[in-house]
């Protein structure tokens, strides 16, 4: 089922889903700064599969932190971070 | 801009009223300067939708003056900045006593959803028991698909997407069949009504049982609503003329021969609803779905791409992924605490799926998950199977540390939370 989804193509619309909240990936100066600014290790951060269909649509690597503007009831917009995995 | 206010000033008044005026106007700019600069320094640190609801209520209080709009600002602040959790605070600790404890008084009834035509939903602790335990498969599968601005507003083109996804196979057109034992005929008589709900016409019933090389097909000629169907040898072998097993093997093959629809989807059912447009209360329609399929539903033309649901979080992680998943997990156990008259802040709820998605794959709550991938054993131990975490945790020769809670707790050492994060000692004075 898995090996299934990942040679399948995925949708782009999916991005456009109400569940679905923006991400982005960071260049390798913002990761670091984001690195310093929070005064975490990458390994620290929550995670998303390289298997995600959104971070195959962002062709993403393992390794690259993705931003995500999530849309909060309480905040308004907050930002998350998560780090590719390859799992 | 000082400047500028010393040079508009009258002419003909004395001197030190004018320096008066001029030290105003700086002042003036200055207290205006201090105002924004405040207000900027909220934005970094206030959260987006408690800054604009700050900036809205300071624009519409013409009687505050700027020194008093800044102390607001200043205190608003100050007041976000208490309110916060603090490092070393239990937050999970909290969120589970702050779920549990309402979760007491929910109904342990599965509840018939009220206003839909006989639709089962899992409800109530049930339900919220199965969406922490992440289970692969709710036990009963849902989709809320909505339509498309074209569709929704008719209801028979609405009735167009529900036939296009619900799964219907012969059986469900089927009136009756009939077979003699010894003659390979069997005698399909359609339903003219069900026919006509599914959207299914006799030539594609015709062209679906050729398809799946049964035998031959034909539609009767009596009859426009009767399909007979000669089974062929390789099915039937003569010497088989006589077995009721093998009769029987043949009527349910034909039965499941698929006609339409998507996989998984069992019944859809249309659902009206009223919006409001330019005054007038108009019908909206969409469609309910027993069963699931969230990907294959996505891609059905008339259904709005960008809400449509399930309520099988692992399929929406699949198709959307975890951050869609994440949201998923809160709005369903907000659906179901609120939908048990429950008010529960729904930061707890945030922390329990920002938690069983940390790991970018979804975790439940439980033995298999979150609290059996803790790294201390007698924390492990203390939740679930007990005897078996400890023999697990001797052959593995594995070694406790005495960081988390539960175990402090155990041994009888002060756990490393709130005030207790912060180790101090006293330094003798020296000399």
């Amino acid at each position: 089922m898995v090996q299934k989804t990942k040679s399948r193509r995925i949708d782009p619309r999916i991005l456009r889903h109400e569940l679905v909240p923006e991400h982005r990936v960071l260049s390798l100066e913002e990761a670091a700064s984001l690195m310093r600014r929070l005064n975490v290790k990458p390994w620290q951060l929550p995670r998303i599969s390289i298997n995600d269909p959104v971070v195959q649509l962002l062709e993403a690597k393992p390794g690259d932190i993705i931003e995500i503007k999530r849309k909060s009831p309480t905040a308004g917009t907050s930002i998350a971070y998560r780090i590719v995995v390859p799992y | 801009m000082a400047k500028g206010s010393t040079k508009s000033s009258r002419k003909g008044s004395s001197k030190s009223k004018k320096k008066e005026r001029a030290k105003a106007a700086v002042k003036a700019v200055e207290r205006k300067d201090l105002l924004e600069a405040k207000l900027s320094a909220a934005r970094e640190i206030l959260p987006e939708s408690i800054y604009k609801e700050l900036e809205e209520k300071l624009g519409s209080e013409p009687e505050l003056g700027i020194e008093e709009k800044a102390l607001v600002v200043e205190e608003t602040v100050r007041q976000y900045i208490s309110k916060m959790a603090q490092p070393g605070e239990p937050v999970g600790t909290v969120a589970a006593q702050s779920i549990g404890e309402p979760g007491t008084q929910m109904t342990l009834r599965t509840f018939h959803y009220a206003g839909l035509m006989e639709f089962d939903v899992t409800l109530g602790l049930p339900r919220l028991i199965e969406v922490v335990d992440a289970r692969r498969e709710p036990s009963t599968p849902m989709m809320k698909v909505y339509l498309v601005e074209e569709y929704k507003r008719d209801r028979e083109k609405a009735k167009e997407v529900a036939r296009k996804i619900e799964y219907t196979i012969v059986e469900n057109v089927l009136h009756d069949m009939e077979y003699t034992m010894g003659d390979n005929v069997f005698v399909l008589r359609l339903d003219p009504g069900m026919m006509e709900d599914k959207g299914v016409t006799v030539e594609r019933v015709v062209n679906a049982l050729a398809k799946a090389k049964i035998g031959e097909v034909e539609a009767s000629e009596e009859d426009p609503y009767t399909v007979l169907v000669s089974v062929s040898e390789k099915l039937l072998p003569p010497d088989y003329m006589y077995d009721v097993k093998t009769y029987r093997e043949i009527e349910e093959k034909i039965k499941k021969v698929y006609l339409k629809g998507i996989k998984g989807i069992k019944r859809a059912v249309i659902q009206e609803d009223f919006e409001d447009i330019d005054g007038k209360r108009r019908p909206v329609y969409y469609i309910i779905t027993e069963g699931s399929n969230l990907r294959e539903v996505l891609n059905v033309k008339g259904v709005d791409y960008t809400r449509t649901i399930t309520n099988n979080i692992h399929e929406i992680a699949e198709v959307l992924g975890i951050e869609a998943a994440r949201n998923a997990i809160i709005s369903e156990i907000l659906e179901v605490l609120n939908s048990s008259g429950l008010d529960v802040d729904i930061r707890h709820i945030m922390l329990v799926a920002d938690i069983m998605t940390w790991t970018g794959h979804i975790r439940q709550i439980g033995r298999l998950g979150v609290s059996g991938e803790k790294p201390s054993i007698l924390a492990r131990a203390a939740f679930e199977v007990t005897v078996k975490r400890l023999y697990e945790a001797a052959v593995a020769g594995e070694e406790e540390r005495f960081q988390g809670v539960t175990e402090s707790i155990i041994a009888g050492i002060p756990p490393l939370v709130g005030t207790g994060t912060v180790l101090l000692k006293v330094a003798p004075r020296q000399g």
